[in-house]
């Protein structure tokens, strides 16, 4: 099933500008794997190589942060990537 | 032909570009604005050729090359990242790239990238795709050579350097964990500390956990090399393994502590640094805000202090270990930039100054390009 995406300023270089995307995905695992075939290079820049959140990422289901991806999506679900605050 | 600096700093990667003259200079940039780019370098078996390391605040790191001088950069496709943890084992991932250096002649586009936390990373593609050298990262000693020991910037791995004569002689320095060496292309690897200090810890004549700070391989004398560590300046002359250090032949109410140490390329005896204040609680800066490039001609045996130009008082940078270098003319040209954004030259080996760029952000990395 497809899903928006809301994308932040520092992640729209890989959706030429676009600040809102859709991606398909019955799970985030799914979702975030569909959004790197479609903006190559994305999902590392979220995800570590050992499939964690970077720190300074949070992933809103609708309004309910994901502290993980094994996380099933709902038809309807809207999925915002948010940039936490990292410092001056 | 002309001059070409490359300037990462903590908010994008600058130019600073002159004649051979090197009379004046234009600044340009900053290209990735905002990213935090430790390391820009020129590949110097294929001028064309740049890689770049950078992140931002809130992303993970990566890593872009340009195959036009800097023209036009993409992203590569593979970024260095460790392998996926096995059971039982401590799951890493890299925080940061933050060295990059070029292979041997003979291996054109392979490149070495070294990062926070310590891992070596190799690419055969110009940087496009990076890989984990596991004769180091998966080292039955690793843990003990890397420990995690974090600087404020991390656990750092820098200065692989590469032995003009022989492609599988290797070197490599973490910032905390010491200087170590690879004679067979980095399937194994081993510590290479003796007579180096490590003043914090209870054992000072420990084989590994030491502080380099910096090290080089002289290129055309590659039997010698330097290093600048965070207890002294040593040289080694190969093939001892015993370091000796020649910072204590520096005034004692200098030091010996800093960040990087310089080469002349063509004299193995001629060398810089610059030192900064490492007294009680290590202020980080210039000392007594005078700053000053030290230079030995003979190997570390004595020192000559050279401040002509710059500030004489009330100057509280410091320079980073990426953040200083020579070009390679017949009158020596030095360069370093500062943790307050000004970029320093010198066309007469060190004996005079100027500024020749202000008001750049941190300023992380300086290195040469033709």
């Amino acid at each position: 099933m497809k899903h928006v995406v809301r994308i932040p300023g520092p992640l729209r270089s890989y959706t030429q500008d676009a600040a809102q995307v859709q991606a398909s995905g019955d799970t985030l695992v799914e979702l975030l794997a569909a959004l790197d075939r479609a903006h190559p290079g994305m999902r590392f820049r979220i995800i570590d190589e050992q499939d964690r959140i970077r720190p300074h990422i949070r992933i809103f289901v609708n309004t309910r942060e994901m502290p993980t991806l094994a996380t099933p999506l709902a038809a309807g679900d809207e999925v915002h990537l948010i940039c936490a605050l990292s410092g001056g | 032909m002309s001059n070409t600096l490359w300037i990462g700093t903590r908010k994008g990667a600058f130019t600073l570009r002159s004649d051979m003259q090197r009379r004046s200079w234009r600044l340009a940039g900053p290209q990735f604005l905002g990213h935090i780019v430790h390391h820009v370098v020129q590949d110097p078996r294929d001028p064309r050729h740049l890689v770049m390391a950078a992140k931002t605040g809130h992303l993970g790191p990566t890593i872009y090359t340009s195959a036009d001088r800097g023209r036009h950069w993409q992203e590569a496709k593979t970024p260095p990242a460790f392998r996926k943890a096995r059971e039982g084992e401590a799951p890493r991932a890299v925080e940061r790239n933050f060295w990059l250096s070029p292979a041997h002649a003979s291996q054109p586009g392979l490149w070495y990238a070294g990062t926070a936390p310590a891992g070596l990373f190799r690419s055969e593609d110009h940087g496009q795709n990076w890989q984990p050298v596991s004769g180091f990262n998966d080292h039955a000693m690793f843990s003990k050579w890397a420990s995690g020991q974090r600087t404020p910037d991390g656990e750092l791995l820098h200065s692989i350097s590469v032995d003009p004569r022989d492609a599988r002689h290797l070197y490599l320095a973490i910032s905390i964990g010491g200087i170590f060496e690879s004679l067979d292309g980095g399937a194994d690897w081993a510590p290479l500390n003796e007579g180096v200090a490590a003043d914090w810890l209870p054992d000072p004549t420990t084989e590994y956990g030491h502080d380099p700070h910096c090290l080089i391989v002289h290129p055309q004398q590659p039997d010698r090399l330097y290093h600048q560590n965070h207890c002294g300046i040593y040289r080694l002359d190969r093939p001892s393994r015993r370091w000796q250090r020649i910072g204590d032949n520096m005034p004692k109410k200098i030091g010996d502590i800093g960040f990087p140490v310089v080469a002349h390329p063509r004299e193995p005896d001629t060398l810089f640094v610059f030192p900064m204040d490492g007294s009680k609680v290590w202020p980080r800066t210039a000392i007594d805000g005078k700053p000053a490039v030290y230079r030995s001609r003979n190997g570390g045996r004595s020192w000559q202090r050279l401040d002509r130009g710059l500030p004489r008082k009330q100057a509280w940078f410091t320079v980073l270990r990426q953040a200083m270098c020579s070009d390679a003319t017949s009158k020596l040209g030095l360069y370093f930039g500062t943790t307050h954004g000004e970029v320093w030259a010198s066309s007469n080996g060190g004996d005079s100054w100027r500024c020749i760029a202000r008001h750049l952000p941190e300023i992380y990395s300086v290195t040469h390009a033709s």
